[in-house]
């Protein structure tokens, strides 16, 4: 079913009777081409450009849950590629561009909004490095802007610019930067995938992973076994558990990172604004709630939900930042887990077993990446070789120090990110 | 969150600071690179009890082993690190 504005205007007329499932809920079959672990936006954006891409038609999307009930309708929704590092730089680059042309592709209102995004510095050292990150940015044929003082004012009235810890100097700038909505991301690519006939089979929990000879065979499922030649683990949050499934270690501490709404407001605040010294993020949704979050409570942690030091860390920096954010309620909080990786950068890559992938490690960044981590996980699927733009993303990194993206400077071991 | 410091007591999570899984006290030797990548690097990660190393910085400075249950946040047993690493 492709969407129209006169279908809308007809479905509102006759009380949207007419409105139909747009995914199937199919029984998996015994076997298929390509099995992918996991129904998040990442996964689901595999199996959908495996389809689309690489013209594998054969393939089966399986959900322990429900599609869109996990990291991908748990995060703050922040689409940018302001990054620095060779590796991260083209491959945000890539992923932005397919936010851009992602409404179109996948016929689905994903309300995408380049909004624009603002970091603001503090210091002149600071400053010096976002001009530098700008300038990277540039180089790479995306968007940066260095504002100053008055050049932030401008976007951004409501900061308070005397701070007398972290005075606001300016601003880098990244004019498409912006949201999108994050479960309407998941059901696009679900309808698309689904649409390609590709079988999303949800409640249906991995229970094992079958190697033979050092060859992937398939998987154990709450729904019987299954099947495959080739098999990806796209589960981060829980990529520790599904890869001993096939007696895999990887470099992943799973950490827990919250994130906030407001009671619905008035349009207030109408970009993306990050205040890295205070770890404090800050954007509206178009429902009018304030999202906001800060960094991650800093232990190792499965449980969806936080700590009241970090909530009260993350509201004392958005107070000293936005002092009217006193006046609004909180509505609701949540956290997500995160696949900690040791250099803060994600991981597309085979594993020691032939046929079987993984695509993890998303630290606190894995929804921007999505269009492109599904694109580049799909080609080393499809084709057994890395993508141009996530070739540098390999496990070896870690072992062999060399082509390590350590995005923020702060070294390559667990807890510094 | 709070942590029973087995020299202070009963205290407020703010005053810890995490470094990670105690496989940190199990060095490898020197030399041994796939040892040295997988103690950096390679975590178990187990979703259920976890032992980590815990620094009371903000109370009496002692390292230590921190049995926890990682999907409730319920502290299990404190042992100080310098009594776990005899």
């Amino acid at each position: 079913m492709g969407y129209n504005a006169f279908q809308i205007l007809k479905e509102g007329l006759t009380g949207n009777k007419g409105w139909r499932p747009v995914w199937r809920d199919p029984e998996p079959k015994s076997e298929y081409d390509v099995i992918i672990i996991g129904g998040g936006g990442h996964g689901l954006a595999t199996a959908y450009y495996l389809a689309k891409n690489h013209g594998i038609k054969n393939i089966a999307v399986l959900e322990r849950g429900y599609i869109g009930g996990g990291n991908i309708g748990r995060n703050t929704t922040i689409v940018r590629a302001n990054y620095f590092m060779p590796g991260n730089s083209e491959f945000y680059s890539h992923s932005l561009k397919l936010w851009e042309s992602m409404e179109q592709d996948l016929n689905y209102n994903t309300m995408h909004s380049g909004r624009g995004l603002i970091n603001l510095f503090h210091s002149d050292g600071q400053r010096d490095a976002f001009a530098r990150r700008g300038n990277m940015m540039c180089n790479q044929g995306d968007d940066a802007i260095l504002l100053d003082r008055d050049g932030v004012r401008e976007h951004l009235p409501y900061l308070d610019f005397e701070n007398h810890r972290f005075p606001v100097y300016g601003g880098l700038y990244h004019p498409r930067g912006g949201t999108a909505r994050h479960d309407a991301v998941a059901w696009g690519y679900a309808r698309g995938a689904d649409q390609l006939g590709v079988d999303l089979i949800q409640q249906c929990e991995v229970t094992g992973i079958d190697v033979k000879d050092g060859v992937v065979q398939g998987v154990q499922t709450s729904k019987g076994a299954i099947r495959a030649k080739r098999v990806g683990i796209v589960v981060a949050g829980r990529s520790s558990q599904v890869a001993a499934m096939a007696g895999l270690e990887v470099p992943i501490e799973s950490h827990i990172l919250q994130a906030f709404v407001s009671e619905g407001l008035k349009p207030t605040v109408d970009h993306v604004v990050s205040f890295g010294m205070g770890h404090f993020y800050l954007s509206q949704s178009d429902k009018g709630g304030l999202v906001f979050g800060g960094d991650l409570d800093f232990y190792a942690s499965y449980a969806q939900r936080g700590n009241l030091p970090m909530m009260e860390h993350v509201m004392e920096a958005g107070m000293a930042l936005v002092p009217a954010l006193g006046k609004a309620k909180v509505l609701r909080s949540w956290g997500g887990i995160m696949d900690m990786t040791p250099d803060g950068s994600f991981v597309i890559d085979r594993t020691k077993v032939d046929g079987l992938y993984m695509d993890c490690g998303w630290c606190y960044g894995g929804f921007k990446a999505v269009p492109a981590s599904g694109w580049c996980m799909a080609h080393l699927m499809a084709e057994d070789t890395p993508h141009e733009v996530a070739k540098k993303h390999t496990f070896d990194r870690f072992r062999t120090g060399h082509g390590l993206m350590d995005e923020e400077g702060t070294g390559s071991q667990h807890n510094l990110h | 969150m709070r942590i029973n410091c087995p020299i202070c007591g009963d205290r407020d999570r703010r005053e810890f600071y995490y470094l990670g899984a105690s496989d940190y006290l199990n060095r490898p030797a020197e030399g041994d690179l796939d040892a040295i990548h997988k103690y950096l690097h390679i975590r178990e990660n187990p979703a259920g009890v976890t032992k980590d190393l815990w620094h009371h910085e903000a109370g009496c400075s002692s390292w230590l082993v921190v049995e926890r249950n990682v999907t409730t946040h319920e502290i299990l047993g404190v042992e100080l690190a310098s009594e776990v690493a005899k």
